[in-house]
């Protein structure tokens, strides 16, 4: 039989090493970085369609990360989406008329928001929005006007043939 | 007439023992606690029945992610994604396997060593003399051990998942030559703290409830008996894990609903 405090202290080192394990999990595993709130500023930027972009969602200068998507709302007036992104403070020099694309990840990968730079000397800051967007593709929209297309231009032929004749 | 009679005594019979559990747990837990006298022995009851389920659970989780690992490695591969092995493991560990065999594990080592040991005190008397003394069992023998339960089992599911994935790493990376980068980003891109881990740890906390629960009062219901004590606590292990893997599936649907 063990004495009390003997007990008492095995117990404090069994705590011990469960928050240890579950600092493990929490930062090896889930990646959990925005515990500690990073240095950064958010900016916004207004899609016409956004896709299957997510908070928490990639934002991308030249393929490497810069920040991440914080939230993402609906315009009730425009019906645009509200995107915001929270961007590093290292990276504090992003020309003002940079211009973000949502681009993805390979062909079925997740969405990211990709920016690229432009020659303004004035630079992104703290609440600044990004004028010039580029929307997500989708790809059965593209599909679609691919369709379209391909139906049209046989029907303008056929059109054409018929005027001649 | 005697099947109608039957049935409805079973009823009652099940009915009184849902009734009975609640007093317990009501009587047990929510009364003004005696920090100063109740913690030393909730410490007590966390070395009974957390440390001394380490080992059990260290190996078992060791091997549970080492053989995930293999398995997935082998399907994966089929179809070129053995990338994707990082977050198999994590994530079926993390939602599923951590908290679900933990419990079932902690039900068999540590709540059966409950059932018996307050069936055994009833059987004993040792119960009813510290009524004699006017010491409350509940609050001396029941409280200490469900608080027990209750703090063990999320830090032993803390351990496993943790255990898990590192045997997981073993057999991915050191064994089969994955490449250590591709096993940790893949596995960060797609595990979320709130929606896995706290989720896993959530569902292991209800488990480390129930289970306890069900254990305590199988052992202070007992028949003081000999036969009495075995079936008490054989109940308790078969009740436990069917309450395990049914909850499990409730608490699953609840969290993938978005609740």
């Amino acid at each position: 039989m063990l004495s009390q405090r003997s007990i008492e202290s095995i117990v404090g080192l069994f705590l011990v090493f469960a928050i240890l394990l579950l600092m493990v999990l929490a930062f090896k595993v889930s990646g959990l970085t925005s515990f500690f709130k990073t240095e950064g500023y958010t900016v916004t930027a207004i899609f016409d369609e956004i896709g299957q972009l997510r908070v928490r969602s990639a934002v991308k200068m030249g393929g490497v990360t810069i920040g991440e998507v914080t939230a993402i709302n609906l315009d009730p007036k425009s019906y645009k989406a509200i995107v915001q992104m929270r961007i590093r403070s290292a990276m504090s020099d992003i020309p003002s008329d940079s211009s973000a694309s949502i681009l993805t990840a390979g062909l079925l990968g997740d969405n990211y928001i990709a920016i690229t730079p432009m020659y303004s000397t004035i630079f992104l800051k703290e609440g600044s929005q990004i004028d010039e967007t580029h929307s997500a593709m989708i790809l059965e929209k593209l599909i679609g006007q691919l369709l379209f297309k391909i139906g049209n231009s046989g029907k303008s032929t056929d059109t054409a043939k018929g005027a001649k004749q | 007439m005697e099947a109608l009679t039957t049935l409805g005594r079973t009823g009652i019979n099940i009915l009184r023992q849902y009734g009975k559990s609640g007093i317990l747990l009501y009587r047990a837990i929510f009364r003004v606690p005696n920090i100063r006298k109740g913690f030393p022995l909730v410490v007590q009851e966390v070395y009974d029945e957390g440390v001394s389920s380490l080992l059990i659970i260290l190996v078992s989780s060791l091997f549970i992610g080492m053989v995930v690992a293999l398995q997935g490695h082998h399907t994966l591969a089929k179809f070129g994604a053995s990338q994707q092995l990082g977050p198999l493991v994590a994530l079926s560990v993390l939602r599923e396997l951590g908290p679900v065999v933990t419990a079932l594990l902690f039900a068999g080592r540590a709540g059966s060593a409950l059932t018996a040991e307050i069936g055994l005190m009833k059987a004993t008397e040792q119960i009813s003399s510290m009524e004699m003394m006017a010491v409350d069992p509940l609050q001396r023998v029941i409280a200490p051990r469900l608080w027990g339960g209750i703090i063990s089992m999320p830090l032993l599911t803390i351990i496993f998942n943790a255990t898990a994935i590192y045997g997981a790493y073993l057999v991915g990376v050191k064994w089969l030559g994955m490449d250590a980068g591709a096993f940790w980003s893949n596995m960060q891109a797609s595990v979320s703290f709130h929606s896995d881990v706290v989720n896993g740890l959530i569902k292991s906390l209800v488990f480390g409830f129930v289970v306890t629960w069900i254990c305590v009062h199988q052992g202070y219901d007992a028949e003081p008996t000999a036969a009495g004590i075995s079936s008490a606590t054989t109940r308790a292990v078969v009740y436990s894990s069917l309450a395990i893997l049914g909850l499990d599936f409730v608490l699953t649907t609840m969290m993938i609903g978005g609740w």
